[in-house]
């Protein structure tokens, strides 16, 4: 029992977690596809990567940026909206609002909840590297900030998405814009193999700038500031949008 | 709502009944912080509402909700739910006990998703019950659930408010206000038309009730009765005769019918069932 707004959000962080790691869907899309991303872009050379044309390390490292950025994409706005709109659909939220958790408690469970799934992914991942080869520079920790920044970033979003539209809408657009992120998002294509002027544009994008953030980190060693302000500047507007679009049914 | 005014004694089941569209369910999500008022005042347990969120947190630590649709996690098993559920209350009540209390397995791994519409029912209901609260309300509790699962559930509501739960319970079930409801407050169009406990609104006077073709003109009915007898029609089509009911009433409405060639139903002498009175307020429920 509970009875304190930081455990309250942390006992609803827990199930949100708990929800999303016993969900198949969820897990595909959070773990598997980064994984079998990191598997095709470390290992082969199907798809261009912006390594700087060095080391087989750079080349996991780069990967693992890209892999990186996708996981917070699909947990924090993917799954998250998806999630989201479900739980408004069945009325569970609605029940929720009926309870002692205020929506800001149920928002930071959400939050903490996005974060450990894809503190979870990232593990998993960066093992999985470290496997292949990988071996970290110094500063490869400014990673975790772009990571921090990044769920930041995409989880209005995802809420504003999850909490508007009709459940089946949710599914189709979220999955729509996940795919169309990484395609032409500078994700899995770098922005540098993508035509004029899109290549220029994708780095204003909170996929395009997490992948420099991370790319920086984890090639270079160092931060982006630049990125890190774009990924701010979409955390604003997608918490402006969010708490004007979000309905709890 | 418009002008819709109640009150629910503490340690009292109050029953608002009225037809679909009434203002029933609006009413509980006023009451609840789930839907703004327009204007007026809602008071629930000293605590205006809607209030800030830190007071409607205080509010629901002694308040449980059971609402009309859903409100459960699909993909979760019940024990798993209600746990949770119980987690965010100062007090709760043992989950796996209230479960077993309502006819659930608590060690079913079915997810909620795949269980009947009753047992969903009786997950809410448990839902809405487990955080040991002062106050609950119950949106139409026992649709879909069958008759045992019902009595089960009125000897288990009846038991929480005998140790001081207040309720406040909207249905379309008679049996369900019958056997729980100290008060019952009618609505209809947002408004509450009568206030009462069952005994009030179906009072002590015994009437003949019958239903038949709208508009009948029924003087020479009345001339036939005894002196003092009334006969009414309310709502178009349902027809009391009250007043000095000798003992050949029946047979003289049955006869007045007959002569003439009117085709009636329904017919019955006795106390007005809190149907009928329910009926006759509003119309068909």
């Amino acid at each position: 029992m509970t009875t304190s707004p930081s455990g309250r959000t942390l006992d609803q962080a827990r199930w949100e977690t708990g929800l999303l790691l016993r969900n198949g869907e969820q897990l595909l899309l959070t773990i598997a596809i980064p994984l079998g991303i990191l598997l095709v872009l470390g290992v082969t050379d199907v798809l261009p990567v912006d390594s700087g044309g060095a080391t087989g390390s750079d080349r996991i490292a780069s990967a693992l940026g890209v892999v990186m950025a996708v996981t917070v994409i699909s947990s924090g706005f993917t799954s998250l909206a998806i999630a989201t709109a479900f739980e408004r659909r069945s009325g569970a939220l609605r029940f929720l609002g009926t309870t002692p958790l205020t929506r800001g408690e149920l928002l930071g469970g959400k939050l903490l909840a996005t974060l450990s799934v894809t503190a979870i992914s990232v593990v998993i991942t960066t093992v999985t590297a470290l496997l292949l080869g990988w071996r970290p520079t110094a500063g490869a920790g400014w990673s975790i900030v772009a990571l921090a920044l990044g769920v930041a970033a995409w989880v209005p979003w995802g809420l504003a998405l999850g909490g508007s539209l009709r459940a089946e809408a949710v599914l189709a657009i979220a999955n729509g814009v996940f795919l169309v992120i990484l395609m032409f998002g500078g994700v899995v294509i770098p922005a540098s193999s993508l035509p004029g002027p899109l290549d220029i544009l994708v780095a204003y994008l909170p996929s395009g700038a997490l992948v420099d953030g991370l790319s920086s980190a984890l090639l270079l060693g160092q931060p982006d500031g630049v990125a890190m302000v774009i990924l701010l500047a979409w955390t604003t507007a997608g918490t402006l949008v969010a708490t004007r679009v979000f309905r709890w049914s | 709502m418009d002008g819709l005014s109640f009150e629910a004694p503490e340690g009292a089941v109050t029953a608002l009944i009225g037809p679909n569209g009434a203002g029933k369910t609006s009413t509980v999500e006023a009451c609840v912080g789930l839907r703004r008022p327009t204007s007026g005042t809602i008071e629930v347990l000293g605590t205006k509402v809607p209030g800030p969120d830190r007071a409607m947190s205080q509010l629901h630590a002694h308040v449980g909700v059971m609402l009309q649709d859903g409100g459960l996690y699909a993909t979760a098993r019940p024990l798993a739910m209600l746990t949770h559920v119980a987690r965010l209350y100062p007090a709760p009540r043992d989950p796996a006990e209230l479960l077993m209390a309502m006819g659930i397995d608590p060690d079913t791994r079915t997810p909620l998703r795949r269980m009947s519409g009753g047992e969903q029912r009786r997950v809410a209901a448990a839902a809405a019950l487990v955080g040991r609260p002062r106050l609950v309300f119950l949106d139409e509790p026992t649709t879909g659930l069958d008759a045992v699962a019902r009595r089960t559930f009125h000897d288990l509501i009846r038991r929480y408010v005998d140790e001081g739960l207040s309720v406040v319970l909207t249905t379309h079930l008679m049996d369900d206000v019958e056997r729980l409801a100290d008060t019952v407050v009618v609505v209809a169009a947002g408004r509450a038309i009568r206030v009462g406990t069952v005994a009030d609104l179906t009072g002590d006077e015994d009437s003949v009730r019958f239903t038949a073709p709208m508009h009948l003109d029924t003087s020479d009915l009345t001339a036939a009765l005894p002196p003092g007898s009334t006969v009414e029609e309310a709502p178009p089509g349902r027809y009391r005769v009250t007043g000095n009911l000798d003992p050949l009433a029946l047979s003289t409405v049955t006869a007045w019918c007959g002569q003439h060639g009117v085709a009636t139903k329904d017919i019955h002498l006795g106390k007005a069932s809190l149907e009928d009175v329910v009926v006759d307020l509003v119309g068909d429920m």
